[in-house]
């Protein structure tokens, strides 16, 4: 406690002369007592500069009371800058909301197959090709072996594995030009023909005229033998309301037969390449032929209108030479178009008997 | 987007002398001057208000003590000094809140100012610790060592406040004082 006294009063200055010197020469002899010294110099520093901080911050809190803060906010801080800042802390978190919702609408609409759904019917326009790989799924989930046993039976005459799309054709030619909707086509890695008698053959895309939904498709299998010669011709005038049609279609795996008359010379929306038709055509049925009753071709089964009943359509025949006549050289040279009609004057059954050889079910993998 | 902060602004070489006198109005003068641009700056940037007062009453501080020990040189504008402080001090803030860690929204020039603030953490973690032990100290170890050391008052006012019997009975316990003050200041 001495010496601690003695540090004080020679640091303070309380010292007289004699002592001064005195503890000089002690400070200057015993380091312990050296640093001690220096020590509480600067602890007492430190206390002291404590002191003026904590004087300083308690006269600036002074001040601070005495002004008017939101006064001055409005002052410098912009108004508009409340709803910035807003957005500015809460940006990140409607963005990874909104991205979260887009993901689910968008991953919704994917799994359940609506953009797929969206490309087959534009607006209310359905367009009748066959998706069957859906049905082969649920025919799989029914019966395994049943479809082992259709493999077996077919394994005989092409390839057995379902397409993925179906629509119907006809033969242009005896030579194997078929002429179909390009819907049925579109996007086809390779595609095949089912005859009535349930052979495959091997087709390619030949030309397409996508704006009146016409594709012709050449057998290109070197098991097709040449058909007879065309029984039917094509019409080119535009047909007259009223008039008794049918079809003959592949919307299963069967022919199935339909019948109707037009019921419009213009198609969907007022589409002047089509006809409406009153009559039953189902997925599938794209493609097929439009017979009037004399067993003129009239037209080309194209779609029909969602929740409407009755409202089919089909392309015109005259847009369909008019399509091939704008074909390239080589399919045009092919494709003869058949002047002579042999079904005139037949019943009903008799022309559909001699028509099934040339309507084709195409299968689009 | 800013807006132009207008106001009654002392002359940079009257805040230093009033600094080095100690003047109570400079203070008053500088905080009325100063304030609004360090508020604007906080608010503007993610902090409110009582932000803008602790950042502010740092960079007075951080100001105080360059000037006290001599090293405030009058090359650059005062106004620019407080500001880069400030500034550097809501960055420092804050990237430990996590808040927006990247940069702040300037609003005026800025200067290097990292070195004064190594000094000024040092000097606040000294003043965190002594107030600290201060407290810890307790009553009336308390006063005696404030009133002997901080507020210069002699020996014979404190033995009367505290109503020792005589002078040597108040030098012991302040004495005692000082001791276990050191040694609380120390452990921390």
């Amino acid at each position: 406690m001495k010496i601690t006294e003695q540090i004080e009063a020679y640091l303070r200055g309380e010292m007289t002369e004699k002592e001064r010197a005195e503890f000089e020469e002690l400070r200057a002899n015993d380091p312990l007592i050296d640093q001690q010294v220096v020590a509480h110099q600067t602890f007492i520093e430190q206390l002291k500069d404590y002191g003026t901080r904590h004087m300083l911050l308690s006269e600036m809190n002074a001040i601070h009371e005495t002004l008017d803060i939101p006064a001055i906010k409005d002052e410098v801080v912009p108004k508009s800058f409340v709803i910035r800042k807003l957005w500015n802390k809460y940006r990140m978190n409607a963005a990874v909301a909104a991205s979260v919702a887009l993901l689910a609408v968008f991953g919704t609409l994917t799994s359940t197959g609506y953009f797929s759904k969206r490309n087959a019917l534009v607006s209310g326009y359905n367009a009748l090709r066959r998706e069957m790989s859906k049905e082969v799924d649920r025919k799989i989930q029914r019966s395994k072996k049943e479809l082992m046993q259709n493999i077996k039976a077919h394994s005989m005459q092409g390839p057995v594995s379902p397409g993925e799309f179906s629509g119907t054709g006809f033969a242009l030619t005896s030579s194997g030009y078929i002429v179909t909707n390009n819907h049925v086509i579109e996007g086809a890695d390779s595609i095949y023909v089912q005859d009535n008698n349930g052979n495959s053959y091997k087709a390619r895309k030949v030309y397409a005229q996508p704006q009146y939904d016409i594709a012709v498709l050449q057998i290109t299998d070197n098991n097709f033998t040449s058909l007879k010669s065309l029984p039917y011709t094509f019409k080119k005038s535009t047909a007259d309301l009223g008039e008794n049609v049918y079809t003959l279609g592949f919307p299963r795996d069967e022919f199935v037969l339909g019948m109707g008359y037009v019921s419009s010379r213009t198609g969907y929306k007022g589409d002047t390449v089509q006809y409406q038709i009153d009559i039953r055509v189902n997925s599938g049925n794209s493609g097929s032929p439009l017979l009037d009753t004399k067993g003129n071709v009239l037209g080309i089964i194209s779609g029909k209108e969602n929740n409407v009943d009755g409202a089919s359509f089909a392309v015109k025949s005259k847009y369909l030479i008019e399509a091939l006549e704008a074909a390239p050289a080589e399919v045009r040279n092919d494709v003869v178009i058949n002047k002579k009609n042999s079904l005139l004057g037949l019943s009903r059954q008799d022309q559909i008997r001699k028509i099934q050889d040339y309507v084709f079910m195409v299968k689009v993998y | 987007m800013s807006k132009e902060i207008k106001r009654s602004v002392p002359t940079d070489s009257e805040v230093i002398l009033g600094i080095l006198n100690g003047s109570k109005d400079i203070l008053e003068k500088v905080y009325k001057a100063y304030f609004p641009m360090i508020l604007q700056l906080i608010v503007m940037n993610n902090g409110n208000e009582d932000d803008a007062k602790d950042i502010f009453q740092e960079s007075v501080l951080v100001l105080y003590d360059k000037v006290k020990s001599g090293n405030f040189e009058l090359n650059s504008k005062l106004k620019t000094f407080i500001y880069s402080v400030a500034r550097r001090l809501w960055l420092k803030r804050l990237s430990q809140l996590s808040r927006n860690a990247g940069n702040v929204k300037d609003f005026e020039d800025v200067l290097p100012v990292e070195h004064d603030l190594e000094r000024h953490e040092e000097k606040d973690k000294q003043f965190k610790q002594m107030e600290k032990a201060l407290v810890h100290l307790g009553e009336p170890c308390k006063t005696i060592i404030e009133d002997f050391y901080i507020n210069n008052k002699s020996m014979q006012e404190i033995c009367e406040k505290f109503g020792y019997t005589n002078a040597d009975n108040a030098k012991n316990q302040k004495y005692k004082c000082l001791q276990r003050l050191k040694k609380i200041f120390f452990q921390a």
